[in-house]
């Protein structure tokens, strides 16, 4: 029987529908014309004016910080939220189990409105400290549905071992569960990272002046032409961060 | 010393299930003690309140004349060897073998020296670099027990050590474990539910069902004079039949009348009443075939059946001889048919016997 070839030009199909965009916005990066009709001869010319920008890697800075901050705080609250669903039955964990999944499900630009009215309401100047607040919210749930992923597979008779052997109950978790859990604490992190790094609709709300984030500099350059092989150059840039932290999050979890 | 690890009417129920009902032991040093029981009869939570993962509700255990009731896992001087294990994973066989050591903060050098020579004794320093994922089943229960080993426990604790390893590499354990017990000479408590592993493994055995302990005793003693008919199902097969007693002979047999098989000898030892019926045990394997009469007079219980079933297991052959309301299970190694010329077909009259010795009282309750 002769194989059929349609499931090859599927495949194809589908790559070149996810990844022509993203082609002909590096190939834009390198194009003299401004506007990318047609090709112009190669330069190097946007990344040097992207290199001169200040204001965009002011604002790369910003989003660094709060990517940053805000996936540590959310591992380190993520992990504690799972040992506490893993490790207690009550009839209140019913309800803590859909609080931390409701950012999972729940429209950015609900969160994101509701955060503000919450703002306004109590006072707080929207600014730094309110887009960690609202990033470490929704990462929140992502590391803790990782890192209870990983639990739910621990085998638990281990720190029974562990104090069988002289360890004190803390020990056992120090030396223990806590290596053990590690890849897939890395691994949400990984994750609320570049979440973070990408938020738009959320951090539009809640963010104040001095600070714009990298995605709500880019859309606002895109209002003017001028700047936009600009931002190609800056994509491309970010295109090839991504793939790295992608490839580097996609170890951890197998090894985990 | 005989009373080092005492267990004073231990009790412990989850819910309303008595899980460990009143049971008192008491297990000698350097003894290799089997808890052997069906799954559910307690064997397990005895385990776990030895090793002080479970608290008992009442009653005391001692060590060394010590009340170590209340203490906790980690302050026993006892250590475990885990039915799956419990290898860390993200260590080395080396680094496992170090954990208790390390734990008790014992110098450098100690730790290296205590875990290479355990590694010796179970044949696995060229391993010490592995992870567990990278042995084999039988590699993995010996890290187990050098793990368990090294840090010189007072009492060793297995649960159910074989029941991983497939039928080859069990037999082979059997033997290890045997010679690291005369090696090492520390008290080794197993939990077993399987008969073989227990009679091969110790020194003697409490057989438990339902939370209590039904007997405690060597090996061949628990096989040739079960004191319940639960001991005499659990260990090896058994054929029973209820009768009334009808004379102690001054010789110290018992003369029982049983419905259908006419009135046999059995030892009279277990025997309390002369007005309650009593249950007599025989095992297939002492019940004698054949075709004629057997000839030694009084001292030998004979009885007629007919073939209804034969099964033939290659060292041995079973028979299942109907005699009135009895179906009888004797047990013939091969060789004596060999000898006798017979060989018993399906509907043969043969003639079963037994000697007195062999039948044994056992008390009427708790059989299966």
């Amino acid at each position: 029987m002769k194989r059929s070839r349609v499931p090859a030009l599927l495949t194809l199909g589908v790559i070149a529908f996810l990844f022509a965009p993203l082609v002909v916005l590096v190939v834009n990066s390198f194009n003299a014309s401004r506007f990318g009709g047609e090709w112009d001869g190669f330069t190097w010319g946007w990344y040097e004016k992207l290199w001169e920008a200040d204001e965009v890697w002011e604002s790369l800075g910003v989003t660094l910080k709060i990517a940053l901050s805000a996936s540590l705080a959310s591992m380190l609250l993520g992990t504690l939220a799972a040992c506490a669903l893993h490790g207690f039955r009550s009839w209140l964990q019913g309800v803590h189990s859909m609080l931390v999944t409701l950012p999972l499900v729940m429209p950015d630009i609900l969160m994101g409105m509701s955060l503000l009215a919450l703002f306004v309401v109590t006072g707080v100047e929207t600014g730094l400290a309110t887009i960690w607040i609202a990033h470490v919210t929704f990462c929140l749930s992502f590391v803790t549905m990782v890192v209870l992923g990983r639990l739910q597979d621990f085998d638990f008779t281990l720190l029974d071992a562990a104090r069988d052997l002289g360890a004190t109950r803390a020990q056992a978790v120090r030396k223990i569960l806590l290596p053990l859990l590690l890849p897939g604490v890395l691994a949400g992190g990984l994750l609320a990272f570049t979440l973070s790094v990408d938020d738009y609709v959320i951090t539009f709300f809640v963010s104040g002046p001095g600070t714009t984030t990298l995605p709500l500099r880019v859309a606002s350059m895109m209002r003017t032409s001028r700047s936009l092989p600009v931002i190609n150059a800056l994509s491309t840039l970010l295109i090839a961060g991504t793939f790295l932290i992608a490839a580097l999050s996609f170890r951890l979890q197998r090894r985990a | 010393m005989d009373d080092f690890l005492v267990i004073d009417r231990v009790s412990k129920s989850f819910g309303a299930l008595r899980a460990v009902d009143g049971v008192s032991l008491s297990i000698r040093q350097g003894e290799a003690f089997s808890l052997l029981g069906p799954s559910g009869c307690g064997k397990t939570t005895l385990l776990r309140m030895l090793a002080g993962f479970e608290t008992p509700d009442s009653g005391r255990i001692l060590l060394g004349g010590k009340d170590v009731t209340g203490l906790l896992p980690e302050q026993r001087p006892v250590n475990t060897v885990f039915q799956n294990y419990a290898l860390f994973p993200h260590l080395n066989v080396w680094e496992n073998v170090a954990f208790g050591l390390r734990m008790s903060r014992r110098p450098r050098e100690e730790i290296r020296s205590g875990v290479d020579r355990m590694l010796e004794l179970v044949r696995l320093s060229e391993h010490a670099r592995k992870r567990p994922a990278q042995l084999s089943g039988g590699q993995r229960q010996r890290v187990a027990i050098a793990r368990a080993l090294v840090n010189r426990p007072q009492v060793l604790l297995l649960d159910e050590p074989l029941a991983a390893l497939d039928l080859k590499l069990r037999q082979h354990m059997l033997v290890e474990l045997n010679a690291i017990h005369e090696q090492v000479g520390t008290t080794f408590i197993y939990v077993t539910h399987d008969q073989g592993e227990a009679m091969s493994l110790s020194d003697r055995i409490a057989v438990m069902n339902e939370g209590r302990v039904e007997q405690v005793d060597e090996p061949e003693a628990l096989y040739e004079t079960p004191r319940s008919g639960f001991v005499a199902t659990f260990i090896g097969d058994a054929n029973f039949f209820t009768g009334m007693p009808v004379e102690l002979k001054h010789d110290g047999y018992l003369r029982v009348q049983v419905e259908g098989l006419g009135s046999p000898l059995v030892h009279g030892s277990g025997f309390v009443s002369s007005h309650e019926p009593v249950r007599i045990m025989i095992r297939p394997e002492k019940i004698s075939l054949t075709l004629e009469r057997p000839q030694s007079g009084e001292r030998v219980n004979a009885f007629r059946g007919v073939v209804e079933d034969s099964v033939y297991f290659g060292s041995h052959a079973r028979y299942h001889v109907r005699a009135g309301e009895h179906l009888v299970i004797a047990q013939l190694q091969r060789s004596r048919f060999s000898g006798g010329g017979i060989e018993p077909a399906r509907g043969a009259v043969v003639w079963m016997s037994f000697h007195p010795d062999e039948g044994r009282v056992v008390r009427l309750e708790g059989a299966a």
